[in-house]
């Protein structure tokens, strides 16, 4: 199969008050088409750059990033993206929010339409009835279900999310797992997650991208070999934990690399 | 019931004011020229009725169309602060001068150069002053927009300008119209204050003056009661605004 998202040896440094800052080192990632490639590492290495330089939000200084085999360089609007705030509009309703992206790549699709997209979302996330509340009225991980729905409402072909679940406790984080694995299951797109939890790599993940410490590079890759319809419990079996180890100590050695030990 | 106090407690305590200025006056048993009861002044509102509904519209129509002027100018110029970063190092240090001149010197400034144009005068003294804090308060709100706001639209290719309609704009409207209530106050002061000092001047400040001349003092003390009502409902008409534009930022009640 193809590979949808291809990082071909990018480097990227940001400018600073104190000298460029070397953020991405020679960095490579393939993902092959309907894949969910997980990346996680040290905090500060250089994740959320490496989310903006494939939505296209930013140019690396070298290196190309390539989705569907077309080289990016500006924005695409076949993107999704989520982060770790929700960002909802607290001026728009659930409903108008998960439509803002088709107001935008869609502008000529029937409201209706819209609207019949955005709530089979909602249900599909657990938020039937809720679609005209506002942002302020929903708990934190209700707001990140309805920012999943937003990233993914005009059926993008690549999903960028950066720590969506990251603010979240254990046990919602874990729903929001779940609610992952199905929303794949219904509708396919290629993923990249950034994240610091090792589990959520291997639960979510196809592959795990560990990066090194700041400036980071591909340090090591995993395949993720369980099957497509994990439940919670496959995290306790010996070949689960087994990669949880794996991970535990390349990211103790991608933190030896850099200042910022935790 | 909640209801009911809302609108009986305000009317007593004005009834309570008046009745204490009243009684002020009275047990001091001071003269007009030294200060007017309430009593005096319903025959004053009503001799001056015609003149009254006149300047007060005349004061009216210049303090909107001066705080009209300031919402456009003084957004416009927010957005050249919130967008460019040299344009706000350049524009903000000339806004802050111009802001700390007291304006009441602008008035014989503003008569000199433009002799004789007394609307005019009066709406662009209401602009000067009132545009200032809508500059600010825009500028700001645009240029601490948390920039994944700015992503959630930019990463699908939307334009700067599908951007700020979509999410800059509403998101600055509740600083926007926290500066619109100081704006409109400020407005208000500046037509007034033209109306006051300018000769051969019109509206409510030029009634107030022809009393102060001719020695009208319930006339005087007139236009001041009229002058707040006129205040108060220029600020509740914002407010009205404001609930219909940017009541979402209302946080609901726990
Ligand atoms: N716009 C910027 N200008 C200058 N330096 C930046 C900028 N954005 C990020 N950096 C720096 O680049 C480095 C990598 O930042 P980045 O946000 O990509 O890290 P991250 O891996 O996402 O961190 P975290 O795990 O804490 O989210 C950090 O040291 C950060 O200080
Ligand atoms: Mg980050």
């Amino acid at each position: 199969m193809a590979n949808l998202i291809e990082i071909k040896g990018v480097t990227h440094a940001y400018r600073t008050k104190s000298g460029p800052l070397p953020v991405l080192d020679n960095l490579n990632i393939a993902v092959p088409e309907g894949e969910f490639a997980a990346v996680v590492g040290p905090s500060g290495c250089g994740k959320s750059t490496l989310t903006r330089l494939v939505a296209g939000l930013m140019k690396p200084d070298q290196g190309e990033v390539w989705l569907h085999g077309e080289r990016v360089t500006s924005p695409r609007k076949t993107v999704g993206m989520a982060f770790q705030n929700p960002v909802l509009l607290e001026w728009r309703t659930i409903l108008e929010n998960v439509i803002l992206p088709l107001e935008i790549v869609a502008p000529r699709m029937p409201q209706a339409e819209r609207e019949a997209r955005a709530l089979h979302l909602l249900e599909m996330v657990g938020l039937k009835g809720f679609d005209s509340k506002r942002p302020s009225e929903l708990s934190g991980g209700m707001r990140q279900r309805a920012s999943l729905c937003r990233a993914i409402v005009h059926k993008p072909d690549v999903l960028i999310m950066d720590e969506p679940f990251g603010a979240l406790d254990n046990f919602t984080r874990e729903d929001l797992w779940q609610t992952m694995r199905d929303l794949r299951a219904a509708e396919p797109f290629t993923c990249v997650l950034i994240t610091h939890d090792l589990r959520e790599s291997v639960f979510l993940g196809d592959q795990v991208f560990v990066l090194s410490g700041r400036p980071a590079r591909t340090q090591m890759v995993l395949n993720v070999d369980l099957p497509a319809d994990r439940t919670l419990d496959i995290l306790y079996q010996p070949k689960a934990q087994d990669m949880l180890h794996t991970l535990r100590d390349q990211i103790r050695i991608a933190q030896g690399r850099d200042g910022e030990m935790h | 019931m909640e209801t009911l106090q809302k609108i009986v407690v305000p009317i007593l305590a004005v009834l309570l004011f008046l009745w204490a200025w009243e009684a002020l006056v009275w047990v001091n048993d001071w003269p007009n020229y030294k200060m007017a009861s309430p009593s005096d002044l319903p025959p004053a509102f009503w001799k001056f009725r015609w003149l009254f509904l006149e300047m007060g519209w005349q004061t009216l129509w210049r303090t909107v169309v001066g705080l009209g002027l300031a919402v456009l100018f003084g957004t416009l110029v927010g957005m050249i602060m919130g967008f460019s970063r040299i344009a706000r190092d350049g524009l903000y240090p000339l806004l802050v001068g111009f802001n700390a001149i007291p304006k009441a010197t602008l008035v014989p400034v503003i008569s000199l150069i433009f002799i004789g144009q007394h609307d005019f005068n009066t709406v662009l003294m209401a602009f000067l002053i009132s545009f200032f804090p809508i500059a600010v308060s825009v500028g700001i709100g645009l240029s601490t927009l948390e920039p994944e706001y700015r992503d959630i639209l930019r990463s699908l290719g939307a334009s700067r300008l599908t951007i700020f309609r979509k999410i800059a704009l509403p998101k600055t409207l509740p600083e926007f119209f926290g500066a619109l209530k100081v704006s409109v106050t400020l407005a208000f002061i500046g037509t007034n204050l033209v109306e006051i000092v300018a000769p051969h001047g019109r509206g409510l400040g030029a009634l107030f003056k022809s009393g102060e001349t001719n020695g009208d003092y319930p006339l005087m003390f007139a236009v001041l009661i009229a002058l707040a009502a006129l205040g108060i409902l220029l600020y509740y008409a914002v407010l009205v605004l404001e609930r219909i534009f940017a009541g979402w930022a209302e946080r609901p009640q726990s």
